[in-house]
């Protein structure tokens, strides 16, 4: 595995090489290019700030709310879409040129990464802006949320991209499963409400919510909500942990993701080995 | 390893599964099983060394197999049995521009491909001008390689291969796009290449590149290697494969009323035991043996050179020796020389055939083999005997 590691950093230059490709190839085909990016989570917050007052959401600051858990969702998302199509989109590369094969989904994650960093620069800009702000006490769990987020990503991205070169279907699976996942996760629900509804219900002698907690998710989705989302009424919308308690789990999920990488990693490294003749 | 090899190759075998309809989809995987898939081997126990700082020749067919064993040493491919190791940076030249994307600029597909061939961004900055220069690309380097015609993009893609600073420069039948002055300007760059003491495997068409510019070679078919060796004789093997479209070798044909018992090849009463000099004479003897009771058969022989040339040849009619019936035992001796050759590695072929030369009984081809070695290295292309006379007018 340190080998693996190293050879993997003395590969660097073609991951920042097919970063660089990709989103010059997403963005100079569009005139605005990577204002589309800057503008979506724009769009996000004067839609919604919208539709919560014609609607009332029973939220204070629901943009806010929202967008908060939602960026990060988008990344997963984008990489898990695009990283199980990123062997086959490169067959031309994985047939004919030499270079570890991780390279291909981690620079799916990168791409997302980098749009994941433009939205939120525009979230982060729209907060101090409009005067919402900072909260000191909580905004340390954001680069732990990041930490968890993006080694969770990157676990579950290597696993789809070689499970899709042998499995064409595990694309249809994936956009069923991101959806099911998706609404598992409460980015656009208070998870407080979910918390409250399942914490009496029992599926098999576990408490559900306990249960609605494996998904990592929900914990860096908390996480990234509860470092930016800091409303009178955040208390009523936010699962009931303490700051302390949440820094703790997203170091759980975290140090569980990285056993996780570790060994999808070592599966995709053993089937990247046929990737060549596959495709 | 061995301290000298740059490439060690041992016991190599590639399956490839054909499969009727690939089953690509988790519920055809499921239901289909295995049956339906065929093995096919494209390489079989391939063995060999590259020695470091070799120009190693790879040879061979089409479908025989070298472009799945340069996969396999790159490490695009896995062998299903058997090992490669390989020391040093390794660079693939498989195809022109693999890697391109139509859509970057031609600067920017320069650095995404030096990158695959292990170049960083700095290394890459360093040759940038010559490999735009040695392209002729100057003034299309922002424009967007889908605006390349096919010979920018060739061009490109060997000028980057060409400045990449590998240890081993793995390069397949590439050499062979391009206009011809182009194409010497690859092969200058690939024996510069050679002068500093790099390793290069070549795969290419061009059999008389293998033997300008390689110290060994190896010849595929099949998946198996069939000739490894000096480039003269490896070549000398390809040339008759290509000749006949098949590759037994020791080619052998004929209907067998006679057959040639045994041959050899003497100096004198004895068999050759080491290569022949300029001026000896080589005795080409034949032992035939009937399998039924012939008229007048007539047993020839022809030489060839390493690259397949026609030297010489004879025949027992030409020489007014007539076989007349033939039942049982019989052998024939030519008598070649003196040999008029300085240097080099000779092929001989032996036939028995009908004197109208329509039916061949039997015929040898290109089975037994000398060669000539001159003491001293003249420069001489021919050994003619010089006898030296002096006298008062
Ligand atoms: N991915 C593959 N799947 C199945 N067969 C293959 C694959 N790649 C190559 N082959 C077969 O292997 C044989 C050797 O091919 P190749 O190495 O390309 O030969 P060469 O380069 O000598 O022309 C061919 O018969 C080819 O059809
Ligand atoms: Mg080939």
């Amino acid at each position: 595995m340190r080998t693996r590691v190293r050879e993997l950093a003395s590969y660097r230059e073609i991951l920042w090489n097919l970063v660089r490709k990709e989103l010059k190839v997403k963005y100079t085909a569009s005139v605005l290019g990577a204002v589309w990016s800057l503008l979506n989570p724009v769009v996000f917050l004067a839609v919604f700030s919208f539709v919560v007052v014609v609607l009332g959401s029973g939220i204070d600051h629901y943009p806010v709310f929202l967008l908060a858990g939602l960026l990060p969702w988008n990344l997963l998302n984008a990489s898990l879409s695009n990283g199980s199509q990123s062997v086959i989109a490169n067959a031309n590369l994985v047939k004919k040129v030499y270079f570890p094969r991780e390279i291909l989904p981690l620079a799916t994650v990168g791409v997302a990464l980098v749009d994941f960093v433009l939205q939120s620069s525009v979230l982060l800009v729209f907060l101090l802006a409009s005067g919402y702000g900072f909260v000191l006490a909580t905004i340390w769990l954001y680069p732990l949320a990041i930490a968890a987020l993006l080694v969770v990503t990157t676990a579950v991205t290597l696993l789809v991209a070689a499970m899709n070169v042998r499995y064409r279907d595990v694309q249809h699976l994936l956009g069923l499963g991101l959806l099911v996942w998706f609404w598992l996760t409460p980015i656009v629900y208070p998870g407080r409400l979910a918390q409250e509804t399942l914490a009496s219900v029992r599926v098999g002698g576990a408490s559900a919510w306990h249960l609605y907690l494996l998904n990592p998710m929900t914990t860096i989705v908390s996480g990234f909500q509860r470092a930016l989302y800091h409303s009178a009424d955040a208390g009523e919308v936010l699962p009931d942990f303490t700051t302390g308690t949440l820094g703790a789990l997203l170091t759980a999920v975290t140090v569980i993701g990285l056993a996780a990488l570790w060994g999808t990693w070592r599966l995709y490294f053993a089937m990247s080995g046929d990737f060549a003749e596959e495709l | 390893m061995s301290a000298s090899a740059a490439i060690e190759v041992r016991d190599v075998s590639k399956r490839f599964r054909i499969w009727r309809e690939k089953p690509t989809s988790l519920k055809q995987r499921l239901l289909a099983g295995r049956s339906r898939a065929e093995d096919f081997w494209a390489l079989r126990d391939v063995t060999f060394d590259v020695p470091s700082g070799s120009s190693f020749g790879l040879i061979g067919h089409n479908g025989s197999g070298k472009t799945t064993l340069l996969k396999v040493i790159a490490g695009i491919l896995r062998p299903t049995t058997g090992s490669v190791r390989q020391r040093g940076r390794l660079a693939a030249l498989l195809e022109l521009g693999a890697g391109f994307h139509p859509e970057l600029t031609g600067r920017e597909n320069v650095y995404l491909n030096a990158s695959f061939l292990g170049m960083s961004r700095r290394e890459t900055d360093r040759v940038y001008d010559d490999i735009v220069g040695f392209a002729e690309l100057e003034g299309f380097m922002e424009t967007a390689v889908k605006f390349y015609s096919s010979g920018m993009l060739v061009r490109l893609g060997f000028a980057v291969a060409v400045h990449v600073d590998p240890d081993v420069l793995l390069v397949d039948e590439v050499l062979a796009v391009g206009d011809e002055a182009f194409q010497a300007r690859c092969i200058e760059r690939v024996q510069r290449f050679q002068r500093e003491g790099r390793t290069i495997v070549l795969v290419t068409h061009a059999l008389d590149q293998v033997r300008q510019l390689c110290d060994l070679a190896v010849m595929l078919d099949h998946g198996r290697v069939r000739a490894a060796g000096a480039p003269d004789d490896v070549v000398r093997d390809m040339r008759m494969a290509i000749l006949r479209q098949d590759l037994a070798f020791a080619h052998e044909e004929g209907s067998k009323e006679v057959e040639i018992d045994s041959a050899a090849l003497l100096v004198g009463d004895d068999p050759l035991g080491g290569p022949l000099a300029p001026g000896d004479v080589l005795t080409i003897q034949v032992d035939l043996r009937a399998n039924e009771p012939v008229d007048d058969p007539v047993v020839s022989f022809a030489l060839h050179d390493a690259a397949n040339r026609f030297v010489v040849g004879g025949d027992t009619a030409s020489s007014g020796v007539p076989l007349g019936r033939l039942e049982g035992k019989r052998r024939v001796r030519f008598h070649v020389g003196p040999l008029p050759f300085v240097a080099g590695r000779y092929w001989v072929t032996i036939g028995v055939h009908s004197r109208d030369n329509r039916h061949a009984y039997h015929v040898q081809d290109q089975r037994y083999a000398f060669s000539v070695e001159s003491a001293e290295g003249g420069r001489e292309q021919v050994f003619v005997p010089v006898r030296a006379e002096v006298s008062d007018p």
